[in-house]
C-alpha cells in the first residue's frame, strides 16, 4: 500500500482563490462549524451563571457576560463526580491492558505461528467484532449477576474486553503481517524461543500498532455506556457517562450547568489523549476498517 | 542484512515431551490463544447463545424462567409498540446512513484537497467521534430544549420563525432531531476512513485522465468511485451496524419518547428487560435485531464482491 500524501489533481494551482474559496473553503468551514458547535455550546453553558443561561433577552446566549466556575464546583464537591471519574479511569486502564495482552498473544499466534485452523479462528474473532453490545447486554447482565460481579468495577473490566479484543487482535494482525519473516527466522536459528521473538523482535517493531490499539481501546472503554448502565446500580460505582445521565437529573429538574460541566470535563481527558496521539488514533480507526 | 548463525554441532538431545510440545506450532498456538479465547467464549459466545435461550423463556429479573418456545415472539408480533420500534429503527438507520455517507464522502473529498493546516483540520473533524457519545448527546439534549433551544432562538432572531420549536415533544420532530444528532456523531468516522481510502488512489490515474481530457465529474465517476468502492462497502457496513444497534443517543436525548415515537429496538429491549424486569421478552427483542444485522452484513459483503468483480471486468 502506498500512501500518497497529496494527490490533488494536476493543474490545481491554476485555480483562482475566489473559486477555490467557494468550492473548498466555504463548504469545509460550514461542515466544521456544524461539527464543532455542540462543543462550543457545551463550553459556553458550563461557564455561564444560571441567571444568564435562562435569559436570552437580556444576554446574548452565544457569549458569557460573567463567567463562573460555580457549575464545575457544584459538580466536583456536591456530587459523586470525582468517584465516577476514578471508576472510569480504573475500568478503562485495566480493560485496555487486559485486552492488549490477550490480543498481542492471539494476533501473534494467528499471524505468525499459523497453527492448524488459525485462519478460521482469525475470521471468528473478526465476526466477534460485528456482534454489537446492544444484543449482548441482557444475557451478559444475567451472567454478571450469577458470577456475583454485579455493581462493581470488575463487571466492566471483564466485559469490556469482549468488544476490545476482537478489534485489537484484528488491528495487530495487520501490523504483524508487515514485519518480515526473515527476522524471526534469524532469531529462531540463533536459538531464541517463540516468546523471546515476540517480546524482543515482533513487539518492538510493531510498537506503533500496539500504541494505536491501546489508544483506541482506551477511548472505546471510556465512552462505553450500555454495559455500565446495566451492570452498575449504586452511584459511587458508576462511570462518568452513566453518572452524568442518571444522577444529575432529579425528576424533571435538569441541572443544565452541572450536566454541561460533566459533559465537558468528561470529554477533556480523551480529547487530550487523542490530541497527543492523533496519528495513531487515525491509523487504528482506518487500519481496522481497511483490512 | 546477513546474520550468520554459528555452526552448531548437531547435538540434538532427545528432548522431553514438555520441550517438544513447546516447539510445536499447534501447541504453542493454543497456549497463546488461551487468554483471548477464554474471555471471548465466556463473555461473548456464551452470552450470545444464552440470549437465544433467554428469548424463548419467560425469565424475570431475580427469577428462574421456564421454556415457552416462541411465545415471546408471538406476543411481540401483536405488540404495536414493538412494530413502532422496528419502524423507527429502520427509519433512523436509512436516513442517518444515507446522509452520513453523502456528507462523509463530500467531506473526505474536501479534506483531500490542498489545504493549509491539513492535519489540524483532520484532527478537529474527528472530535465528535472521539468524545463520549453520551456526553455529546447531553449537549444535543440541551440544544433541543423546548424553552431554551439555541436553534429556535437563532431562527426567531432571523425572522424565520415566530415561536420556539418543540424539538423533542412532537413525534416527527423528535425523530428528525435524533437522526441529526446521529449524523453529527457518525460523519467524522465515514469521512476520515474514506479519506484514508482516497489517499491510496494513485495520482497517475488522475494524470492520465487529465491528459485524456476528463472533466472533474468524469474523474470522480470513473476513477474515485470505483477505486473507493471496496472501502465504501466496509465503512457503510460498520456505519449501518452501529446505527441500527444504537442505544446511547436515544437513551440520552429522548429515552424513546414522546409516546415511544423514537424507541429503537435496542432501547425498547432495555426498557422491557432491565427497567421492566422481563429479561425474556427483552432478549426476544434483541434477537429480532439479528436477522436485520445479518442481512445488512451480507448485503454489503456481496455488494463489495460485486464491485470488485466489476472493477476487474471493466476498463
Amino acid at each position: 500500500m502506498t500512501t500518497v500524501d497529496d494527490q490533488s489533481v494536476g493543474m490545481d494551482y491554476l485555480e483562482s482563490f475566489p473559486r477555490k474559496f467557494l468550492r473548498v473553503y466555504l463548504p469545509l468551514g460550514l461542515i466544521i462549524l456544524f461539527l464543532l458547535f455542540p462543543f462550543y455550546w457545551m463550553a459556553v453553558t458550563t461557564f455561564k451563571p444560571d441567571a444568564e443561561m435562562y435569559d436570552y433577552e437580556k444576554y446574548n446566549p452565544f457569549l458569557i457576560a460573567h463567567p463562573t466556575l460555580e457549575h464545575i464546583k457544584k459538580l466536583f464537591f456536591d456530587t459523586d463526580y470525582p468517584l465516577w471519574m476514578w471508576n472510569t479511569v480504573i475500568v478503562s486502564v485495566s480493560s485496555t491492558f487486559i485486552s492488549l495482552f490477550a490480543s498481542v498473544c492471539a494476533a501473534y499466534a494467528i499471524e505468525r505461528l499459523r497453527y492448524k485452523g488459525s485462519r478460521y479462528v482469525g475470521l471468528a474473532i473478526f465476526l466477534g467484532y460485528l456482534v454489537p453490545p446492544s444484543i449482548l447486554f441482557i444475557p451478559l447482565a444475567a451472567i454478571v449477576f450469577q458470577l456475583g460481579l454485579f455493581d462493581g468495577n470488575l463487571a466492566l473490566i471483564l466485559t469490556y474486553p469482549t468488544f476490545l479484543i476482537p478489534f485489537c487482535t484484528w488491528l495487530l494482525m495487520g501490523y504483524f503481517r508487515t514485519i518480515p519473516y526473515e527476522l524471526e527466522e534469524c532469531a529462531l536459528i540463533d536459538g531464541a524461543t517463540r516468546l523471546q521473538i515476540l517480546v524482543k523482535i515482533t513487539l518492538p517493531l510493531s510498537l506503533p500498532g500496539v500504541i494505536s490499539a491501546g489508544i483506541f481501546a482506551f477511548t472505546l472503554s471510556w465512552n462505553e455506556f450500555i454495559y455500565a448502565l446495566t451492570f452498575i446500580s449504586s452511584s459511587e460505582n458508576k462511570t462518568i457517562p452513566v453518572g452524568a445521565i442518571t444522577e444529575l437529573v432529579n425528576g424533571d429538574v435538569y441541572h443544565w450547568g452541572a450536566l454541561m460541566a460533566a459533559a465537558l470535563t468528561g470529554s477533556v481527558p480523551v480529547v487530550i489523549l487523542y490530541s497527543f496521539f492523533v496519528e495513531y488514533y487515525v491509523s487504528a480507526m482506518t487500519g481496522a476498517v481497511k483490512e | 542484512m546477513a546474520v550468520i548463525a554459528e555452526p552448531v554441532a548437531a547435538q540434538i538431545k532427545r528432548s522431553s515431551l514438555w520441550t517438544r510440545a513447546f516447539e510445536s506450532r499447534n501447541f504453542l498456538g493454543a497456549m497463546f490463544m488461551v487468554p483471548a479465547i477464554a474471555i471471548l467464549i465466556l463473555f461473548l459466545a456464551y452470552p450470545l447463545a444464552l440470549g437465544f435461550w433467554l428469548g424463548m423463556t419467560d425469565t424475570k429479573i431475580g427469577g428462574v424462567g421456564r421454556f415457552i418456545g416462541f411465545q415471546n415472539f408471538v406476543s411481540l408480533s401483536k405488540d404495536s409498540v414493538f412494530w413502532l420500534s422496528v419502524f423507527n429503527t429502520i427509519f433512523y438507520t436509512v436516513f442517518a446512513s444515507i446522509v452520513k455517507f453523502a456528507v462523509g464522502l463530500y467531506l473526505a473529498l474536501l479534506l483531500n484537497e490542498r489545504l493549509p493546516f491539513k492535519s489540524m483540520v483532520r484532527a478537529i473533524v474527528l472530535l465528535p467521534f472521539v468524545v463520549p457519545t453520551v456526553l455529546s448527546a447531553i449537549a444535543f439534549w440541551w440544544i433541543y430544549d423546548s424553552q431554551f433551544s439555541i436553534i429556535s432562538w437563532v431562527l426567531i432572531k432571523a425572522g424565520l420563525l415566530t415561536h420556539y420549536i418543540d424539538f423533542l415533544g412532537d413525534p416527527w420532530n423528535a425523530r428528525w432531531s435524533v437522526v441529526l444528532a446521529n449524523i453529527w456523531r457518525g460523519v467524522p468516522f465515514v469521512a476520515i476512513t474514506l479519506l484514508a481510502g482516497l489517499q491510496t488512489i494513485s495520482p497517475s490515474l488522475y494524470e492520465a485522465a487529465n491528459l485524456d481530457g476528463a472533466t472533474n465529474m468524469q474523474r470522480f465517476r470513473h476513477i474515485t468511485l470505483p477505486m473507493l468502492s471496496p472501502i465504501i462497502a466496509v465503512v457503510m457496513t460498520f456505519s449501518v451496524l452501529m446505527t441500527f444497534t444504537d442505544f446511547q443517543l436515544i437513551y440520552t436525548i429522548t429515552r424513546g419518547g414522546p409516546i415511544n415515537a423514537t424507541h429503537l429496538m435496542a432501547t425498547l429491549s432495555f426498557q422491557r428487560a432491565i427497567t421492566g424486569g422481563n429479561l425474556g421478552e427483552g432478549a426476544a427483542i434483541s434477537n429480532a435485531m439479528i436477522p436485520f444485522l445479518v442481512a445488512a452484513i451480507l448485503l454489503s459483503f456481496f455488494g463489495l464482491q460485486r464491485s470488485r468483480w466489476q472493477q476487474g471486468g471493466r476498463d
